[in-house]
């Protein structure tokens, strides 16, 4: 694995709001992070952190009335952000792809699904035969069997994993350089998760492409990821690689998370928890936004939103106090 | 240890029309020949993935639809063959946790009348009514304010305690659980397994806890159940499935869970081939035989039975 100086995508400073008749609304707040050639990049958070939005913002899908109203997204040297509508549709698909949650939703329904990955490669302006036989070969690389015949099914008619399996072979047909999977395994089996999981991480060699990973579910985590930001209310409150993240988390939100989580027997004592609740995205707290939960927090903390400081290489947190 | 619950060969078919004029009738198996027991006080896990056939089972127990070959007792008493001034009784003895605690409450009633209703049909006089309703619900830790909301004002934390509390409200002795957790975040699923680790211990209650989340069994169940297309592969304390699983389909299972941090990255995996095959037309022989690594001539003929090969652990699988 390669890796060259330049990260593959650096995002600085996000910010994304929502104009409501109750006012602005801000979803994603001074969000800066990168992701480098040939990685795994996981953004995790429990809901309304704010993560969907952030990669929603990466293709500028983002819907109405949500924009990007400040930062800067800069893809291989491009910044995203200045692009106009027509130079973003040539982006996305081709450069940087993208899967989300529940496929049936995203995949058409009268359309067959060899078609929709038909369609796809027909945007590199090849023959139908041409997209017909590339389309067969990425039936093939999803390993989705009896290829022929499943070609020809409709999405309705296949089963969670393939319909997966199909968007994912939609997406990576035209090697783009980085794959974005909103929760991408969420309401599939354990089983047909690992596959799918399976399947990106053997594109991603193959392809020597980069995965920015959008779960709640700590367990993809640890399994694929190299690098992670722990979002909480619309801001990234840690960043490290994920060694460090699991076995010296920094931040009080990312510490109590890794308690929280059951990974022993209830004889070895009970979970932690976070008193509290999350906040929704109308009353975030001004300071720290996660100070009304924090065990730690102290004025400064309702006064001051601390600034993202690096506490070891690689490693920064969004903390007033450098927790030991 | 009295047994609660007892499942013995049970099965619950369902049968399906196909062909022109619904002419052909054949059965999805979803419960096929299934036994087993659930002690008092125990948490039992039963695992599987979609289609395995648990919540099939899970509302067997209380007679939400019957039985159709086997025989379920609860505590001693034939479920099948019970009266329904018996089954009325009897499900009060029992509570029933949902997964999708929006889809679980009514959405038009506030959650104090869903949480009180059981009470109501038991024709308990109001003030009692009352009174455990705001007891219930102090001891779920559902704050009192929220009682006359409801449920899309709450979070999902407080539905699912409002679901608990509605469960818990006749205090039965035995909770069935279905995917309590699931839709929660991380830090919300802490604090509802903590409520009914609490709860178990103050009332002495037996858990049938179902779920797909391997982690989460291994946290609250003392024993579990691995089912796989209507049958039951493995029984055994939980400890000794996740040191020794037994059978091919519980290996692939916990292999295919993520690892619970990144050093167990690169443990050995078992992969099954392929997807499960369909409920109607289950494969001869024994049903995991062609996905199975392991699969051997008798394995594609006959069904292993479901034999003790250790203490208190059983497995059905030919290569034991």
């Amino acid at each position: 694995m390669s890796r060259s100086a330049e990260p593959l995508l650096s995002v600085k400073s996000l910010f994304v709001d929502y104009v409501t008749s109750h006012g602005r609304v801000r979803a994603v707040r001074d969000v800066s992070f990168e992701v480098n050639r040939g990685e795994v990049f996981a953004l995790v958070g429990e809901s309304g952190c704010g993560k969907s939005t952030t990669a929603l913002a990466l293709m500028r899908l983002v819907p109405q009335p949500g924009h990007v109203s400040a930062g800067h997204i800069m893809f291989q040297g491009t910044n995203l952000t200045e692009l106009s509508e027509r130079q973003i549709t040539l982006v996305r698909g081709k450069q940087i792809g993208m899967i989300f949650q529940n496929p049936l939703i995203a995949l058409n329904p009268v359309y067959s699904s060899g078609w929709q990955v038909e369609e796809a490669v027909l945007l590199d302006n090849v023959s139908r035969q041409e997209a017909w036989r590339r389309a067969f070969d990425i039936m093939g690389s999803v390993k989705i069997p009896d290829r022929e015949e499943r070609m020809q099914s409709y999405p309705h008619e296949l089963s969670g994993g393939m319909r997966q399996r199909v968007m994912i072979g939609m997406m990576i047909s035209r090697a783009p350089e980085l794959l974005i999977a909103d929760e991408p395994t969420t309401s599939l089996d354990v089983t047909i998760q690992a596959q799918i999981l399976d399947l990106l991480m053997d594109l991603k060699a193959r392809n020597n492409m980069s995965l920015l990973i959008i779960t709640h579910d700590f367990g993809i985590v640890a399994d694929i990821a190299d690098r992670v930001g722990v979002m909480y209310a619309g801001s990234l409150v840690e960043q490290a690689d994920v060694f460090s993240i699991f076995e010296s988390p920094r931040h009080p939100y990312t510490r109590l998370l890794m308690r929280a989580l059951p990974t022993g027997t209830k004889t070895e004592g009970r979970l932690e928890t976070i008193k509290g609740s999350v906040p929704s995205l109308t009353e975030v707290p001004a300071g720290c936004s996660f100070n009304p939960r924090c065990p730690l927090a102290q004025d400064i903390c309702i006064q001051e939103r601390p600034p993202e400081r690096e506490v070891a290489p690689g490693h920064s947190v969004r903390c007033h106090f450098s927790a030991e | 240890m009295e047994d609660l619950v007892k499942l013995t060969a049970v099965e619950k078919h369902f049968p399906v029309w196909e062909g022109f004029f619904s002419r052909r009738r054949r059965y999805v198996r979803a419960v096929d020949r299934i036994s087993m027991s659930i002690a008092r006080g125990e948490t039992f896990g039963l695992v599987g993935e979609s289609g395995s056939g648990k919540t099939t089972l899970a509302r067997l127990i209380p007679r939400l639809t019957p039985v159709t070959g086997g025989k379920l007792l609860y505590s001693g008493t034939d479920i099948a063959r019970a009266t329904t001034g018996q089954m009325t009784t009897i499900r009060r003895r029992m509570g029933i946790v949902f997964q999708d605690p929006s889809s679980s409450l009514n959405p038009r009633a506030t959650v104090r009348t869903s949480i009180q209703r059981p009470l109501e049909i038991a024709h308990r006089p109001r003030l009692e009514i009352d009174s455990r309703t705001l007891e219930t619900a102090e001891l779920v830790n559902l704050g009192k304010e929220l009682l006359d909301r409801y449920p899309h004002q709450l979070s999902g934390g407080q539905q699912q305690r409002a679901s608990i509390a509605r469960a818990t409200i006749l205090r039965p002795e035995f909770l069935i659980l279905d995917e309590p957790t699931s839709s929660l975040d991380v830090s919300v699923q802490a604090q509802i397994l903590n409520l009914l680790l609490d709860l178990q211990q103050e009332f002495g209650l037996t858990y049938l806890l179902i779920t797909h989340n391997l982690t989460v069994v291994r946290y609250m169940c003392d024993r579990v159940g691995v089912m796989y297309l209507g049958k039951l592969v493995e029984i055994s304390p939980v400890a000794d499935l996740y040191k020794s699983p037994l059978h091919p389909y519980s290996v692939a299972l916990l292999s295919a869970s993520p690892p619970p941090s990144p050093r167990s990255r690169n443990r050995e995996r078992v992969r099954l081939a392929g997807d499960p095959p369909s409920l109607i037309n289950p494969p001869p022989g024994c049903r995991l035989n062609p996905r199975c690594p392991y699969a051997f001539d008798r394995c594609r003929v006959e069904e292993p039975k479901l034999v003790e090969c250790a203490h208190g652990h059983l497995v059905a699988c030919h290569r034991v």
